[in-house]
């Protein structure tokens, strides 16, 4: 190839991916756009777009209770969370350079979700101080398991070892408080086991809105150097990325989006984790892998949720069912990665 | 190459560096020939690959300083040094399923900004490292499709295309074998004389370092043993004191230097 071959071979290149990335991407919005409208529209039985509309907009003959207090706040809610979910797990992932490294593997969701439990059963907190306590139990988590691996921004086996055990020692601190709870209702104890958004209201959706434009800004803001980190720490750092202070950043952003989406639908399961390498085989190698999977994961939990409610013989909350999906891609993970190594 | 090198004075005064509590670099002071090739050579574990990084600024210094132009490096902004010095590190992580070109257009990320987006300059700088080490042909392919010599051509493509001034390699042709030893070697020389680049690189095969450095530096148990021009550092003392080897030193057909054959216990007709 001639040297104008190549530039062009690259101009070509570079425009055919940018489109790719934007289609993808268009194509996830549209697909959370549906599943929201089906959420939305959609329930035993389906209202005509035309009195959906009659009734967000508030007229009186409109079914505005179903449409704005109930389904509205559960659309809303499974949104904010999948993309927390998604994004805090997809940071995790990329940052350590290993796909069983999410949030919800390594204990991370399970501190949030133990902190918050016992902040609204034994405590009787509520509101924005319940998220706050599951972020710092969250950042413990991770310096406990970081110290205990002993080796900083390794993705060892080693880290990922101490993270499940350190994730079944807080699961058991929270069923120990569900048990204790003097008011004990299954509902709830579903909620912080395995995630659910069951009798979703507005005011739980306000603060996770906040910490995903407060810590998903602050993602996006080092994404171009999360990216180079992934060529190893000493390239990055030769390449003038500040290997700690991008990893520091990066761990508060991901510990604030999966703690503040924990502490109001508890750890959904799997989400996080699902996320990211379902993202990388939508996206490929190019760029977007982060939005991606912030969208994959308001996917996940608006559907699961919708097949959860109504395409079961039972009514199931939706961290189930993205449980019995996530399990067997566990399965299938830890043997692709113990045959190639393969990363994200 | 189009964009010429600046002479940059890169020094090391007094350096110690080390891990957690080891110390592994006493006391060295290096002053590193601004335009020239520079190899660093010796035994295992004698601290040559920490005086690259400390030297690349990865490494925070024990004690002592590292000079770029008189400027403290640690001092610097990662960026701002990024920008002057590059370094390709032993075993560099390719993400999965990345392009060639894709990883070659890391190396512009010193140059970018954080809402900055891909420039013609980029695109040029990019094309000139493909086009300097033989990697166009392969631009579009997958990384993981390449052989070795060939993966490793591109991640010098990624450090060229950085387009610093200074250029520090550590062990560039490890894991390769004879003929892309050669290959990437005289590849730095041609970019060397091309761009004006100053390459600091550590190797470990002592007759290549020789053959390809303008200046040689020995070292041994985390000191520098000599240095100088490679006819006066590779002598058999200082083989005998830096690597614990007898040798006989004699003239190299080829380049009609000096190098080294080892003396073993076996298959010698010395008496």
């Amino acid at each position: 190839m001639s040297a104008a071959e190549v530039h062009m071979a690259l101009a070509g290149r570079r425009q055919r991916e940018g489109r790719r990335v934007v289609l993808a991407l268009g194509g996830l919005v549209a697909l959370v756009f549906c599943l929201v409208f089906l959420t939305l529209s959609c329930g035993r039985g389906c209202l005509a777009p035309a009195d959906l509309m009659a009734a967000l907009l508030g007229h009186e003959d409109a079914p505005g209770f179903i449409v704005n207090d109930l389904r509205l706040p559960r659309a809303a809610l499974s949104l904010v969370t999948g993309l927390c979910f998604g994004l805090g797990g997809v940071a995790f992932q990329v940052m350590l350079r290993n796909p069983l490294a999410s949030p919800d593997i390594i204990g991370i969701s399970a501190s949030a979700g133990a902190a918050a439990v016992f902040a609204i059963v034994i405590l009787s907190f509520d509101g924005w101080v319940v998220s706050a306590v599951a972020v710092v139990s969250g950042l413990v988590v991770v310096v406990m398991i970081w110290a205990l691996s002993s080796r900083r921004g390794a993705a060892g086996a080693r880290l990922i070892l101490i993270g499940i055990g350190v994730s079944a020692m807080l699961d058991s601190v929270t069923a120990y408080v569900l048990l204790e709870a003097p008011a004990w209702d299954r509902a709830e104890a579903m909620r912080w086991l395995t995630g659910s958004v069951n009798g979703a209201q507005m005011g739980q959706v306000w603060p996770v809105l906040g910490a995903l434009v407060v810590f998903g800004g602050l993602l996006a803001a080092v994404s171009r150097d999360l990216d180079i980190l992934r060529l190893g720490d000493d390239a990055a750092q030769a390449l003038g990325v500040r290997a700690d202070g991008t990893r520091l950043r990066v761990t508060v952003a991901a510990v604030g989006l999966v703690a503040f989406a924990t502490s109001a639908a508890g750890p959904i399961s799997f989400v996080a984790f699902l996320s990211g390498p379902i993202a990388a085989r939508v996206m490929g190698p190019s760029r977007g892998l982060l939005p991606a999977a912030g969208l994959i994961g308001a996917v996940l939990v608006l559907a699961g949720d919708y097949v959860g409610q109504f395409m079961l013989p039972y009514r199931l909350p939706v961290g189930v069912v993205t449980g019995a999906v996530g399990a067997p891609f566990l399965l299938y993970l830890i043997v692709r990665t113990n045959r190639n190594g393969g990363t994200i | 190459m189009n964009v010429m090198a600046k002479a940059r004075q890169l020094t090391a005064q007094e350096l110690s560096a080390g891990y957690d509590r080891r110390t592994i670099l006493e006391d060295v002071s290096l002053e590193v020939p601004a335009g020239k090739i520079t190899a660093i050579v010796g035994g295992n574990a004698c601290g040559k690959s920490t005086l690259l990084r400390t030297l690349a600024r990865i490494l925070q210094p024990k004690g002592g300083s590292v000079l770029l132009d008189g400027k403290a490096v640690h001092q610097m902004p990662s960026r701002a040094v990024a920008q002057v010095m590059g370094l390709l590190p032993q075993s560099p992580i390719a993400p999965e399923g990345i392009t060639v070109s894709d990883l070659v257009g890391r190396g512009r990320h010193p140059h970018q900004g954080l809402f900055s987006r891909w420039s013609a300059a980029d695109d040029r700088a990019v094309e000139a490292a493909l086009e300097a080490t033989g990697t166009r042909a392969f631009a579009e392919r997958e990384l993981d499709t390449l052989s070795g010599g060939q993966r490793q051509r591109v991640w010098i493509a990624m450090a060229l295309a950085q387009e610093t001034d200074v250029l520090l390699l550590d062990e560039p042709t490890t894991f390769l074998d004879v003929a892309h030893q050669i290959e990437v070697l005289d590849l730095l020389v041609d970019m060397n004389l091309a761009r004006g680049t100053t390459v600091v690189m550590v190797l470990h095969d002592l007759n290549l370092a020789v053959r390809y450095a303008d200046h040689l530096v020995a070292l041994a148990d985390g000191r520098i043993h000599s240095e100088g021009a490679p006819e006066a550092v590779l002598t058999e003392d200082m083989v005998r004191a830096v690597f614990g080897l007898e040798c006989r030193i004699q003239r190299d057909p080829i380049s009609g230097g000096p190098s080294m054959v080892p003396i073993g216990r076996h298959k010698s007709q010395l008496a």
